[in-house]
């Protein structure tokens, strides 16, 4: 691919030149004290080289200005380091609210990436230039990492919930992505590529693909057949909270706390329906553990985001009062 | 050579006097055979690691045996070799002396300690050798508890009973340096040496039960799928890494703080002066070891944790490391005005203060949260640690063990040669290390079988240092069982040297000293010491501080 070596590899990301220059101005700071020690070192290894076999050298015991001079000089340094690392890392995690949002599922040892409108692609997943990126990522097994060099970010994926990671694309391309977490036999081979595509290419690359079932399709069968709809009854007369607008919102708890209804909070409602009971509802429904895989959870939280532009019914929801979707 | 020595004191050299000796030297020498052997296994793994990534499809193996191969180097290197190294060879052979006592505070536990680690070492390399180890060596749950279909318990056993070895040896140091000292010997009159064993006993006693749990825990998911960290049972998988992480960061310092505590003997040794700023060096072992213990998730800022826990660990990890570089600054300035000679002890002491720098600084990469997000997990981390626990703690032992063989022997080496050795190590650990930064950034992920093609420049240099890097291996191994039998005798104190160590017999009696001593001297002092036959008192050029 490239005949040179290159030192860094192609920023494609909003955080690549950010993640870049944090590491030019680390490195810059560590080659000067590594410079200035080995030729302090150097320097006086020759200059005070032993001059008879019996000299001794002079004793210098301690100078507390020196001491003090070089702790706070390598503090102030290293808090800049940590600050400047910080402000890139705090963006790194708090995802925007615009997003284009991917399922991730990783198992070993291949990856299962969902578009937004189901189409589903095996170690491969192609973006458009310049919208922010969602990944939702979950594990089957043991814990994967998604890692793209070129953009220069990596999660973990963890089994038995869910992880997020986003970004945005800046240069069209095809790049590298690797699982970096340690997952097994074949964890080397647990790769692909992210293509990059010009917005156009990629709204025909979505409509030409075909093949791939609506996600949230799917999910509405699920909700049919595992017998969900039978209590949450999109009308709110049900024995369970209506799912119309649930997406985003604030859900007012039992206890009197509220919770942001994401797809960790619906995914651990479905597994472990006793963690979060909503207020003024009986903790009725029955664990789906170990009956549904990641892409059936998937599939249903997808259909149940999908409910988000649903009349909400005034009696009948979790939904706390006073604010909806922010 | 004197007529009575411990290496000959009791009648022949039956093999009994050995296993069941109670003298804390002779321990330090059943130490010093047993993690020569693990040594030699990690070693060998490494170098069929580094043969296998000579191409991009993988030379040499299969990826379930390439897989086993990094686990089991990781296993024998860290639980078996580094971890004790320093600790229970030479901090065993030297504590004592170098305080003035007979020998350490639990003689008999100490040759328990011994055994604990024998028999953990038998688990092991029985996992090794009934289908092998491939979790990594840091058994991440659910792949190491559930998932995997390697040796796991037998391994998990033996570095759990290893454990206890850790655990006495700390205790046994601790103890002794409180309460037999010589007198005169004052808490800062101690070597430093002796400081850094001291904080490295602390995290001993109090990490290694966590590991120990730890490990525990996960063998009982994996024979009984009990649900500790297993999301199918119930469990959660990143508990795993906070437990494991609370020991195994810290476990880097019980690793790197000995080998500092060397190179602190070596350089105003070899610069023939008293260190420069003694207490901020002792200091700054204790301020490392607890401040180690509050690091711990910096090996997880991408596991999804807060962004809180990552932003205090992010910050904690940037403190330990002042307490690092106060060191190097110190040792540089000890340098200044001295009278400084290149004996081999020295050539190494100055080797590692240059690779700790280079592990020390990369450090700071990872650290960078910001950096940390693309940097985690690749080859990046394994270039840090390696320039840290082998660049560091490695050269430190072997510098350790060239100042430190004519009191153990009684001999000197080939002076040239182990020069010469000494900068082979040098070069060949940067040729081999140093790309691995590059293909770290260049995002090629760590515990790769296989690899793209375009990071095989990089890794051809890798290996090509490595093949340096084990001829610098290699050569101390045999020039020193060369000298054992045919080098000069050395003395009681050829360099000379001003530690109480030095004032007995090479090789000491069992007793270690003939009448015990009295300090009355300040460590690391030439001036005042015409014992050692130098140039001390004799007019020198003005300078402040005296004693």
């Amino acid at each position: 691919m490239q005949s040179q070596l290159p030192l860094y590899p192609p920023e494609a990301s909003n955080f690549a030149p950010h993640v870049d220059a944090l590491m030019v101005f680390i490195t810059s700071v560590c080659v000067f004290f590594t410079a200035g020690i080995t030729i302090a070192i150097v320097y006086f290894f020759f200059k005070y080289h032993r001059k008879a076999p019996d000299a001794v050298g002079i004793p210098i015991h301690e100078d507390s200005r020196l001491e003090a001079a070089w702790m706070i000089v390598p503090l102030i340094l290293a808090m800049a380091m940590f600050g400047w690392g910080a402000v890139v890392y705090v963006d790194y995690r708090h995802t925007p609210r615009d997003t284009l949002d991917i399922y991730v599922t990783g198992k070993q040892w291949m990856w299962k990436l969902q578009q937004p409108n189901g189409l589903k692609e095996i170690n491969e997943l192609h973006v458009p230039v310049g919208r922010n990126i969602r990944l939702i990522l979950a594990s089957e097994d043991v814990i994967h990492d998604f890692f793209v060099p070129a953009f220069r970010v990596k999660m973990d994926v963890v089994p038995g919930h869910y992880n997020t990671m986003w970004f945005r694309p800046t240069k069209a391309g095809r790049y590298h992505f690797f699982c970096s977490q340690y997952c097994g036999t074949n964890h080397a081979l647990m790769g692909g590529w992210v293509t990059v595509m010009e917005p156009s290419d990629y709204a025909a690359w979505l409509s030409g693909s075909s093949g791939g079932s609506d996600q949230v399709v799917a999910g509405e069968k699920l909700f049919a057949e595992k017998a969900c709809i039978t209590c949450h009854v999109p009308n709110g007369t049900g024995r369970s909270p209506s799912l119309n607008g649930l997406y985003g919102a604030q859900v007012l708890l039992a206890d009197g706390t509220t919770v942001t209804a994401d797809e960790a909070y619906i995914r651990e409602s479905i597994l472990q329906p006793n963690a979060k009971i909503v207020a003024g509802y009986q903790p009725l429904m029955p664990t789906f553990q170990g009956q549904l895989t990641e892409e059936q959870i998937l599939a249903l939280t997808a259909y149940i985001k999908s409910l988000q532009s649903q009349p909400v019914p005034v009696k009948g929801s979790g939904i706390a009062p006073p604010t909806g979707k922010k | 050579m004197p007529d009575t020595h411990y290496l000959n004191a009791t009648y022949g050299y039956g093999i009994r006097t050995w296993l069941l000796t109670t003298d804390h030297k002779r321990i330090a020498l059943l130490y010093l055979c047993s993690v020569t052997v693990f040594f030699f296994i990690g070693g060998v793994l490494a170098t069929m690691i580094r043969i296998h990534l000579l191409t991009p499809g993988g030379a040499l193996v299969t990826p379930e045996t390439y897989n086993k191969l990094f686990t089991m180097h990781g296993v024998a290197m860290i639980f078996f070799f580094l971890i004790p190294s320093i600790p229970a060879v030479l901090g065993n052979f030297l504590i004592p002396l170098m305080i003035g006592a007979k020998d350490l505070a639990f003689p008999k536990i100490n040759l328990l300690s011994w055994y604990i680690y024998i028999i953990g070492g038998c688990f092991v390399l029985y996992s090794f050798g009934t289908g092998g180890l491939d979790t990594g060596w840091t058994f991440y749950t659910p792949l190491s508890s559930v998932y995997s279909n390697s040796a796991v318990t037998p391994a998990v056993v033996g570095i759990f009973i290893n454990g206890f070895s850790s655990i006495l040896t700390g205790l046994n140091f601790i103890v002794t340096i409180h309460t037999m000292r010589a007198p005169g010997m004052t808490w800062f009159r101690l070597p430093l040496f002796a400081w850094a064993h001291y904080a490295t006993s602390l995290v001993m006693i109090l990490g290694t039960p966590v590991i120990a749990i730890t490990l525990l825990l996960a063998g009982l998911e994996r024979m009984f799928h009990l649900g500790f960290f297993n999301p199918a049972l119930g469990g959660d998988p990143i508990l795993f890494q906070h437990l494991f992480w609370f020991y195994s960061h810290p476990a880097v310092y019980i690793m790197v703080l000995p080998a500092m505590g060397v190179v602190s003997e070596i350089i105003p040794t070899f610069a023939r002066k008293p260190i420069f700023g003694y207490s901020f060096i002792a200091g700054s072992s204790i301020a490392i070891a607890v401040i180690g213990f509050l690091v711990w998730a910096h090996h997880m800022f991408v596991t999804g944790e807060s962004t809180y826990a990552a932003l205090t660990f992010s910050f904690l990890s940037y403190l330990v490391a002042i307490p690092s570089a106060v060191k190097v600054f110190n040792w540089t300035a000890t340098l200044y005005k001295g009278s400084i000679s290149w004996d081999p002890p020295m050539v190494y002491a100055l080797g590692f203060i240059g690779l700790f720098v280079i592990g020390g600084l990369t450090g700071l990469f990872l650290a960078c949260l910001g950096l940390d997000i693309h940097i985690h997990d690749t080859y990046f981390v394994v270039a840090h640690f390696h320039y840290i626990m082998v660049g560091g703690a490695v050269m430190g032992y072997v510098g350790g063990l060239h100042f430190w063989w004519p009191k153990i022997t009684g001999r000197l080496y080939p002076d040239s040669l182990s020069r010469f050795a000494a900068v082979i190590l040098f070069v060949g650990f940067n040729l081999t290390f140093f790309p691995q930064f590059i293909l770290g950034y260049l995002g090629m992920p760590r515990r790769y079988h296989t690899y793209p093609p375009e990071f095989q420049v990089l890794n051809v240099l890798s290996t090509a240092g490595a093949s340096i890097l084990a001829l610098g291996y290699l050569l101390p191994m045999v020039y020193l069982a060369w000298s054992m039998r045919y080098g000069k005798v050395a003395g009681p104190n050829p360099w000379p040297a001003t530690g109480l160590e030095w004032k007995t017999d090479s090789p000491p009696p069992t007793e270690n000293f003939h009448v015990t001593p009295e300090v009355t001297w300040e460590p690391y002092d030439y001036n005042s010491r015409p014992d050692l036959g130098l140039a001390a008192g004799k007019p020198l050029a003005p300078a402040h501080g005296d004693d």
